[in-house]
């Protein structure tokens, strides 16, 4: 095996793995639930690693205790059943984080899953719809996910809002920010979030190899930039020990981001 | 009963909720039924899948009512999709939790409930039903009321039923049969894989908590192996992968879509499943 990866080496889908894990950082027992590939590898690494106390779904009607993020045949070790109806209380009683896509995300974070194009009783492209993203982010804290960082994604306007931004989650008031947490963006460039005093996204971390000039050239809006960016965390040889070992030993974490190296 | 005795209680213009979830349990045979008949004008209420999907693809919606419409495996309706870029059907968009308060709120005979969901989100924008209502109460607070989403008709699959229409889901997952079919007040049909007699159902359903939808709930039975074909109906038989990109794919032309029809929609259920068999 002269050519297998030496335990320090490690891949950008690896980099994007820690920062979602990092996601849930001081989280606590609520029920993490990222949506995709990637996301699911973070969650399962957060949960083994600094975040023991996480509930995780076997993407289906269960909760698992298993640290695997996916094939887990008979071994399923269930703590509880969640149907859909379920999901629904968790999500209204707050204790949940999830991690969503975005096919547009804009500088406060409204994100549209819906439909392209201003006219929407004509989209130029429909996509899959509100889906559960007007409850998601006024009812329970909320990231996203995006593998493909571009001006097509990260938008000046928005055309459809489902999920709900800063601006408007402050003007719609107290039924909002009651329980309202919009938290971070991970993309396979950076990370990103609105830790800025009027919300406007910020870059948080680069990732190694990419730049702050590349990130805002493929952000179609004004990001706010700190004088010194830092770079995104790296993962140490015990969480790579775990990734490869235990959580996705088929390395599909690594076939859902381009230009992973 | 039959899939086609179902249709025949059915009448154009109707509002009919269909169970499931995506491409998870669905009435797919009382849909291909709907196809061949001549109903139309149709407003759908659905966890959509290609239920939505086919129906649109045969002219059959005046509107839609969801939250989302996907394959799973396949996450865009190809069909659905189609029809929505070319303006052929109403959009009346939801987020999955307000079209499940919307059922509750059918179900228990009340005309909304309040919630947060939809509150700086584009709902309010782009769905003319949903309006707002002030709490009474002290803390004087603003909500969306969620509107009734009361049902003309519902279409289910289930695993197992008795003549009677107590039934048990034997998957992963109930979805919001139950919730669907307490939506309406008539016309509550079910298809299932297999009738069994009522002394049977506990141990068909493996225990008494899985008996979730009861005869007060169901007014007609149709017994139908396969009936969820090609969506995914564990333990029964999973999704038809193959099939649902064949369908899929025929949403790629009008010429497509037609030699789908004259293969597969346009025979009868019988002949569906005897060819679905020999595939």
């Amino acid at each position: 095996m002269a050519n297998a990866p030496t335990t320090g080496e490690f891949t950008r889908a690896d980099v994007c793995a820690i920062a979602l894990a990092e996601c849930f950082r001081n989280d606590g027992e609520i029920l993490a639930n990222p949506i995709g590939t990637l996301p699911m590898v973070g969650g399962r690494l957060a949960r083994a690693t600094f975040e023991p106390d996480l509930m995780m779904t076997d993407s289906e009607a269960l909760l698992i205790t298993n640290d695997q993020a996916y094939s887990w045949g008979d071994a399923k070790v269930i703590e509880t059943y969640n149907p859909y109806r379920t999901m629904f209380d968790v999500v209204y009683s707050g204790r949940r984080h999830v991690i969503m896509g975005a096919s547009q995300i804009d500088r406060f974070g409204n994100q549209n899953i819906a439909a392209i194009g201003r006219d929407y009783a004509h989209p130029k492209r429909q996509l899959i719809g509100f889906r559960g993203a007007p409850g998601n982010t006024v009812y329970n804290k909320t990231s996203y996910w995006i593998p493909n960082h571009s001006t097509q994604v990260f938008v000046d306007q928005v055309d459809v809002v489902t999920g709900v931004g800063w601006d408007r989650a402050i003007a719609a008031g107290p039924s909002v920010t009651d329980f309202y947490n919009l938290h971070r963006v991970v993309t396979n460039l950076a990370v990103l979030d609105w830790e800025t005093p009027d919300h406007r996204m910020r870059l948080r971390s680069v990732h190694p190899g990419t730049t702050v000039e590349q990130v805002v050239a493929l952000t179609g809006f004004e990001l706010v930039v700190p004088d010194n960016v830092p770079q995104s965390r790296t993962p140490t040889p015990d969480e790579l020990t775990i990734l490869r070992r235990v959580i996705d030993p088929q390395d599909r974490r690594q076939r859902e981001i381009a230009n992973n190296s | 009963m039959t899939e086609g005795e179902v249709v025949a209680r059915l009448e154009s213009g109707m509002t009919i909720g269909i169970g499931g979830w995506g491409s998870r349990r669905k009435p797919m045979s009382i849909i291909r039924e709907i196809i061949r008949s001549p109903l139309t004008d149709l407003t759908i209420v659905s966890y959509a899948g290609p239920d939505l999907g086919l129906l649109c693809a045969a002219g059959k919606v005046r509107r839609a009512v969801y939250a989302f419409a996907s394959l799973d495996s396949i996450a865009l309706e190809p069909h659905f999709r189609l029809a929505r870029q070319m303006g052929l059907v109403e959009d009346e968009p939801y987020d999955e939790g307000m079209l499940m308060l919307g059922l509750q709120a059918a179900a228990w005979h009340v005309p909304f409930l309040p919630t947060r969901v939809g509150l700086g989100s584009d709902l309010l924008r782009l769905n003319s039903r949903l309006q707002m209502v002030q709490s009474p109460y002290d803390d004087g607070q603003e909500f969306v009321a969620a509107p009734a989403l009361t049902l003309d008709a519902v279409i289910c699959h289930l695993n197992r039923a008795d003549a009677g229409g107590n039934a048990t889901f034997l998957g992963p997952d109930l979805y919001f049969d139950d919730l669907f079919l307490r939506a309406a007040d008539v016309n509550r049909f079910i298809s299932v894989d297999k009738v069994v007699p009522t002394a049977d159902l506990v141990t068909e359903a493996g225990n008494e908590q899985r008996l979730r939808i009861s005869r007060l709930m169901v007014d007609g039975v149709v017994e139908r192996p396969g009936g969820a074909h090609f969506t995914d109906n564990a333990p029964e038989h999973g999704r038809d992968e193959a099939f649902q990109a064949m369908y899929a794919g025929s949403a790629k032309s009008p010429e497509a879509f037609a030699r789908f029809r004259d293969e597969w929609l346009d025979v009868s259920e019988d002949e569906y499943q005897q060819k679905v068999a020999a595939r």
